[in-house]
């Protein structure tokens, strides 16, 4: 499986809780702080729900929780899904 | 002279035992009501325990056209609307029927027969657009859960003011503080207050899978429910309903009423910050507490007694645990406090009134409910949360506390009545 | 002394429009916004016509994050308190967050968003149920969204009593007034027009039928045969006297006084308490009489009749002029009351009350003065606005302009 570029994360995010509009373009996002872009710990609830129904990875809930920044939730979910057969 | 506004009768239908005796002996003998969910098949589901009642319409009462018309959180208003008045001895004949009022808080009202509804419509999902060959006739009820109040409002013959209050968790509170300001004002001379929920459903079991609120717990079904321990992860749904009557001093005095407690102060707030989310200084839920205590004439190292809203979620208990320390102090690490819902679960915008009874009772018995499956506290839950075993205490001032989506944040003092 | 609570700001979004001054023109003009009910083919349902609101773009007007976690009422909600808040006028700093509160009315959640998430339940599954059911469903959801995205930390609540729950919440935010808050933003809104919620709100029989927009609800014509539902709703900014005499703020009129009373059990043979509603709520405005009466115009038979009698044992044969605008636009559940208060304090304004569109033939048995097919120009100081919601709720409520006496403190 291939893994889930910075791009596809933000459009993930868009689709499943609103465009933030606080100019932060997904380029420049990896290590600012999800708050800071606009997403709250339900947006990324959300977002990851989507993404497990479409590729079927599922990550840990405290984990989820604990992912402050894009960089850090991308690892996460590029992780569970080499880890998929 | 402000009046005084005082309960003088309970009714209670809470996990573990119907009745409000059942409930008193369940709480304060530290048992736990919560089991694996058997009121809809929750295999699939992230959170699969409740704390749910073995509820009998027929045992109850409730006529077979009341049981046909009326959703489960109704019946369950009904009957407990029924023991308030009779452990009151409040003779609603006797009363001008404009001076008596009705008020139940609900959080998510009809869920259950709207859920039920919905696939008999749908064709379980499969129909968008609807066949009207199925609607029931009560579907308007359950749309619109007033009719929570109204039924209650029918069977007592009540023709004052009669309002659903529907704030989320804190519905239970809320309501019976619009109760006790109607009744201040000198509007009427006793209301029926309360709430009920009845949540135990696939559609609302889902609205917390989905934000991981409730505990993803399976073993140990009666341990699900762990408020202020470090172990917890999340809050047990439940069901359950309680009212009182809630009556001016001075016509409960006069009628001879045994009196439980004074409503003394009241007071509900929001964050201002998110839906579902806590600021974790809890400098909103201090606030609501600071004026309820202000308004009861109370110092806050007078009480001698916090019902905490005590959810078991991370975030809950020590937001909870912060506005103690904001609001009353040194006194905060010396009061004891504690979670019912570690023994009943959560029921939503009921619990605020079934948390009302246990305080009230707590009062009447010098009996402080303890925090069950309390073990390991959490570091950052540093309180005295009366781990595993009631306590005999004499408790004059009570506090209880309840805390919302939506960012409600609602506190009631209770005191006792010589 | 205890506080006034006046009316410093209000917003409206209604099938007649969704400014205030949109709503007042057609209003006034008996406009018809009745029509078949659209977003879905209804062509199966036996009710077809409604009142919707039909260019409301919330995409214009609030931050994407808030779109996918809101149904409609909720943006409508969202969208009117932020106008009714710059009509108010408060800048940021003139008042303390905690002295700041909501208290809105619903009735019917938040209906499209839940339907979908109903759907998604039970055809895929629960892993396909959004994080923002858990909220966009409950009634409480529209006071928490308005407390967040304007920041008030005050007293807030949220009520449910059908049609009467609007009058009823302006009523708590008025006591939470006296109470010390400075400002309360209040009113209500409904909204359930896709296929289930619509549906169910024909479950208790009383919607009209009919096909022809213009003779679908006529309250109190003697051919009546039902109402038209509607969606939307109104807010009003009430601010306590002192604290807008403090910094000037121009305000529409007080809220004056209100009472809500209960209708005995069907069967019982106890009279309707309507009468003693509107005794109680114009004592509590120390009023003996008012300039006009917006009905609450349930638009079935037997209900009409009960209240053209208790304004007519109040208020004498034809003894008040009695409107109702919402013949035009449909009952909105808990946004009804609400606007009707919005439509009194504009009739106080411009010293006009509108007529009510479609009646013709009212019975004379009713011994009411109805305004009927067109404006009628007047001084109106005082206005009373009733409000009944299913089951037997009755809310009645006085607005008085401050022409005159000003604003109390």
């Amino acid at each position: 499986m291939s893994k889930l570029t910075i791009e596809e994360l933000f459009q993930a995010l868009v689709e499943s809780a609103g465009e933030a509009e606080t100019g932060v373009t997904p380029s420049d996002s990896l290590d600012v702080p999800f708050a800071d872009i606009g997403y709250d710990s339900l947006a990324l609830m959300e977002t990851a729900a989507r993404i497990t129904q479409r590729t079927g990875v599922t990550v840990d809930d405290q984990q989820l929780i604990e992912a402050e920044t894009p960089r850090q939730l991308l690892d996460l979910l590029n992780t569970a899904m080499s880890g998929q057969p | 002279m402000t009046r005084r506004v005082v309960i003088t009768g309970i009714g209670v239908r809470a996990p573990g035992g119907l009745g409000t005796k059942a409930f008193w002996e369940l709480i304060a003998a530290g048992a736990t009501a919560t089991r694996p969910i058997s009121l809809f098949d929750a295999s699939g589901f992230r959170s699969q325990v409740a704390g749910e009642c073995d509820f009998d319409p027929d045992f109850e009462g409730l006529s077979p056209r009341q049981q046909r018309r009326l959703d489960r959180a109704t019946q369950f208003s009904v009957v407990c609307a029924r023991d308030a008045i009779e452990d009151s001895g409040l003779d609603p004949g006797q009363l001008d029927p404009a001076t008596l009022g009705v008020t139940i808080g609900s959080a998510v009202g009809a869920a259950t027969s709207l859920e039920r509804e919905y696939l008999v419509l749908s064709d379980s999902g499969r129909h968008w657009v609807m066949n009207e060959d199925h609607l029931s006739p009560h579907m308007f009820d359950y749309l619109v859960p007033s009719a929570m109040p109204r039924e209650v409002a029918w069977e007592i013959g009540a023709e004052g003011p009669v309002t659903m209050v529907s704030t989320g968790c804190t519905s239970g509170i809320d309501a019976v503080g619009y109760a006790v300001d109607l009744v201040r004002s000198g509007t009427v001379a006793a209301m029926i207050a309360g709430a009920s929920d009845t949540p135990v459903s696939p559609i609302v079991a889902a609205c917390f899978d989905a934000i991981k609120a409730t505990t993803p717990r399976l073993d140990e079904p009666e341990r699900a429910s762990r408020p202020f321990d470090a172990s917890r992860n999340g809050f047990v749904l439940a069901e359950g309903a309680a009212m009182f009557v809630v009556e001016e001093y001075e016509h409960a005095r006069k009628r001879g009423a045994e009196i439980y407690a004074e409503v003394a102060g009241y007071a509900t707030r929001c964050n201002a910050y998110h839906m579902t989310g806590l600021r974790v200084d809890g400098v909103e839920m201090a606030e609501a507490i600071d004026v309820a205590l202000a308004q009861a004439r109370m110092r806050p190292d007078e009480l001698d007694y916090v019902n905490a809203h005590g959810s078991g979620t991370k975030q809950n208990d020590r937001h909870e645990t912060a506005a103690f320390k904001r609001s009353l102090g040194d006194h905060a690490y010396r009061v004891p406090v504690s979670s019912i819902k570690s023994m009943v679960g959560h029921s939503l915008g009921a619990i605020g009134s079934i948390e009302i009874a246990a305080s009230a009772l707590a009062i009447t018995h010098g009996v402080v409910p303890p925090t069950a499956n309390l073990h390991e506290p959490d570091p950052e839950c540093d309180l005295d949360y009366v781990p595993l075993e009631a306590r005999e205490a004499r408790l004059d001032n009570v506090l209880t506390v309840g805390s919302g989506f939506g960012g409600f944040q609602s506190a009631m003092a209770l005191r006792a009545v010589s | 002394m205890s506080e006034s609570a006046q009316v410093v700001g209000m917003g409206v979004a209604a099938p007649s429009g969704l400014s205030v001054e949109d709503h007042w023109a057609a209003v006034l003009a008996g406009r018809t916004s009745i029509g078949p009910v659209t977003g879905f083919d209804a062509s199966g349902y036996p009710v077809r016509l409604a009142g919707q609101i039909r260019d409301f773009d919330a995409e214009a007007h609030l931050p994407k994050r808030l779109l996918p976690q809101s149904d409609r009422v909720t943006r409508l909600a969202l969208v009117t308190a932020a106008t009714a808040l710059a009509g108010a006028d408060v800048a940021d700093g003139d008042l303390d967050s905690f002295d700041q509160g909501v208290v809105f009315a619903n009735a019917q959640g938040g209906s499209a968003f839940t339907h979908r998430e109903f759907r998604k339940l039970w055809t895929k599954g629960p892993a396909e149920v959004s994080v923002y059911e858990s909220f966009a469903w409950f009634y409480a959801v529209n006071t928490g969204q308005v407390s967040i995205r304007h920041g008030m930390r005050g007293p807030c609540g949220a009520l449910v009593a059908e049609q009467a729950g609007g009058l009823d919440a302006i009523s708590l935010a008025r006591r939470r007034i006296r109470e010390g808050a400075r400002l309360m933003v209040t009113g209500g809104f409904d909204s359930a027009f896709d296929p289930w919620g619509f549906l169910a709100q024909s479950a208790h029989g009383r919607l009209s039928r009919a096909a022809d927009p213009r003779r679908a609800y006529r309250p109190f014509d003697r051919a009546v045969n039902g109402y038209v539902p509607g969606e939307g709703g109104a807010v009003l900014v009430l601010e306590a006297g002192s604290s807008a005499r403090r910094r000037d703020a121009p305000s529409h009129g007080e809220i004056a006084g209100h009472a809500a009373t209960f209708d005995p059990r069907p069967g019982s043979g106890r009279p309707s308490t309507l009468r003693r509603a509107i005794e109680l709520a114009m004592a509590d405005a120390g009023v003996s009489t008012v300039d006009v009466v917006f009905a609450d115009s349930a638009g079935v038979p037997e209900l009409d009749r009960i209240e053209a009698a208790a304004i007519e044992d109040v208020f004498g044969r034809r003894g008040v002029p009695v409107t109702a605008p919402k013949a035009g636009f449909g009952r909105l559940g808990a946004g009804g009351g609400p606007v009707d208060v919005l439509t009194a304090l504009l009739s106080i304004r411009d010293s006009v009350i509108p007529p009510t569109p479609h009646t013709t033939d009212v019975p004379d048995d009713y011994g009411l003065d109805l305004v009927l097919d067109a404006p009628r120009h007047q001084r109106v100081e005082t206005a009373l606005v009733l409000a009944r919601g299913y089951g037997g709720f009755n809310s009645a409520l006085v607005v008085r302009g401050n022409a005159k006496e000003g604003q109390d403190g």
